[in-house]
């Protein structure tokens, strides 16, 4: 693999820019690997990525059913934030937003991180009494969260407006190393290391069995042809529970449709990203320009990467009032992706019933700030059978009615 | 955006008017049951790609919860019926297998 550097670019502006080899290589597939994860998106192709970099596992399969990246890694607002209630959950996600800081370098490949900050607004008195023990609680777990006054709101996002009729701005949650991170780049930056290490992107390769012998699993039929495997690692949020099925085991997940839409570009005006909890919005602006918005869940199992159009008009009616200058912006796309989610709002990152198959699924509406957390303790899981990072979040909670709920900090409303 | 007939009040209207209220004919475990039984019942989903089953409640119209058969890939509601049931309409089952043959759903099919 080439490295991507300044001198780089140099060097092939003398070649006409004719000498970019491809990121990432398309083979055929192998009989057997020893370990395949279904599904490339963020997750899963950051599993495989420290399965190669941390444990020298590099016989390693990554099957898609579309395109790299398709699914909800391309479909997020792309927030980074890890200001969450309980301990588990911000282990995971402070391990994935430290990741994420020297991700590029890590990588050599620009996945624009930009810690922007990130402010939760307080518009109710009940969540004022909670963001304040959200940074108490990040104050003991490491996590650097503060909870800010009104005029200290203000003062960060001056478009806001704090007072308005329904829902007056209390406060804030403000984590100031939360950001952005440009999505895709996150998806094709682990494609090309993955690439580089010798392992097998699969594309357009749609799995359709797995496998078992005397309760162990053995390898996937796919769309072309049978694959074998030792270890099998499920990556398809949203699909979760139909892949599941297929290893004749149910979760307890639910698939519903979450929108997000951008509008025109217009100059910049906001340089953080402010999460409304209490009316199902959250607003960034991106490098275009665009401002980016996203909403709460639709109510019913959904499987068609489509939302209720109510949903988006209730985001943007509750948003206008905290943002009157957004009321007469144009909105250019609005689009949805099936997110899994579970009773407790939290993923699950374990062992599943079938000796041999680990599963990482249900981050439901946040997953993509937790890409390389998940990617580190997946693979840590799955090459050595444990790890500190998953162990509070197996499947095995439910059962024991252990959950980390995460209802309130989860980001929206559901 | 969902149109559903409510089989209470008879009523035809979007799903602004409606609420979901997850899975349908969920048989209860209570005390004296396993483990894993009142694990199933609490937890696990069938959550299928296709036809489900699901409750629903007019909540903006007559208040009463009634059962509808949905596809989640096509977001075609098959039909509604009586939450006073303990398996769907043969006449829903025929539509629905006319659209989905070989369709199962729990015991149902």
């Amino acid at each position: 693999m080439k490295r991507y550097s300044a001198f780089a670019v140099a060097r092939e502006a003398l070649n006409y820019h004719m000498g970019w080899e491809r990121a990432w290589a398309s083979p055929e597939p192998k009989k057997k690997y020893d370990v395949i994860i279904i599904g490339a998106g963020g997750h899963g192709l950051a599993t495989a990525y420290y399965l190669g970099k941390n444990f020298g596992i590099t016989n390693v399969a990554v099957i898609e059913k579309g395109w790299l990246g398709g699914g909800n890694t391309g479909r997020n607002t792309t927030i980074i934030r890890s200001n969450y209630l309980q301990d588990a959950s911000a282990a995971i996600y402070e391990k994935a937003r430290s990741l994420y800081e020297t991700m590029s370098q890590d990588l050599n490949y620009n996945v624009m991180f930009s810690p922007r900050g990130v402010i939760m607004l307080a518009q109710t008195e009940h969540e004022v009494r909670g963001y304040q023990r959200t940074a108490h609680a990040n104050a003991l777990q490491g996590v650097k969260t503060e909870f800010i006054s009104p005029a200290r709101v203000k003062e960060i996002v001056p478009i806001i407006n704090l007072s308005g009729p329904r829902y007056p701005v209390l406060g804030g949650l403000w984590q100031a190393r939360g950001g952005t991170a440009r999505h895709d780049a996150v998806a094709w930056g682990y494609a090309r290391a993955c690439s580089d290490m010798g392992m097998h992107i699969i594309q357009k390769c749609e799995v359709t069995g797995v496998r078992q012998e005397g309760g162990k699993v053995v390898g996937v039929d796919t769309s072309r042809g049978p694959i074998d495997c030792d270890k099998l690692g499920m990556v398809v949020a949203g699909n979760a529970g139909h892949v599941a099925g297929m290893a004749g085991f149910r979760l307890p997940v639910e698939s519903v449709a979450l929108q997000a839409l951008v509008s025109e570009p217009i100059k910049p005006c906001m340089d953080c990203v402010v999460m409304a909890n209490t009316v199902h919005g959250y607003m960034s602006q991106s490098d275009k320009g665009e401002m980016v918005i996203g909403g709460g869940t639709d109510g019913f199992n959904n499987y068609t990467q489509r939302g209720s159009f109510h949903h988006a008009e209730e985001t943007v009616r509750a948003l206008i009032e905290t943002f009157p200058m957004i009321a007469r912006l144009k909105m250019l796309r609005q689009w949805g992706g099936i997110v899994d989610v579970t009773g407790d709002r939290s993923p699950i990152i374990g062992k599943a019933p079938v000796e041999g198959i680990f599963i990482n699924c249900g981050w439901g509406t946040g997953g993509f700030k937790a890409i390389p957390g998940s990617g580190w303790g997946f693979a840590e899981l799955m090459a050595k059978g444990y790890s500190p990072l998953t162990a509070e979040f197996g499947l095995d909670r439910f059962h024991q009615g252990r959950f980390i709920d995460e209802s309130v900090a989860a980001g929206v409303a559901h | 955006m969902l149109i559903l007939d409510c089989p209470c009040c008879g009523v035809s209207g979007e799903e602004t008017e409606f609420h979901a209220g997850g899975e349908a004919h969920l048989k209860r475990f209570g005390p004296g049951s396993s483990d894993a039984e009142f694990h199933d019942y609490l937890f696990t989903k069938e959550n299928p790609k296709g036809v489900h089953l699901e409750r629903w409640r007019h909540a903006n119209g007559c208040g009463k919860w009634f059962l509808a058969a949905r596809d989640t890939m096509t977001l075609e509601v098959y039909g509604t019926y009586s939450a006073q049931t303990t398996e769907p309409p043969q006449d829903i089952k025929d539509k629905i297998s006319a659209k989905r043959p070989g369709w199962s759903w729990r015991e149902f099919s």
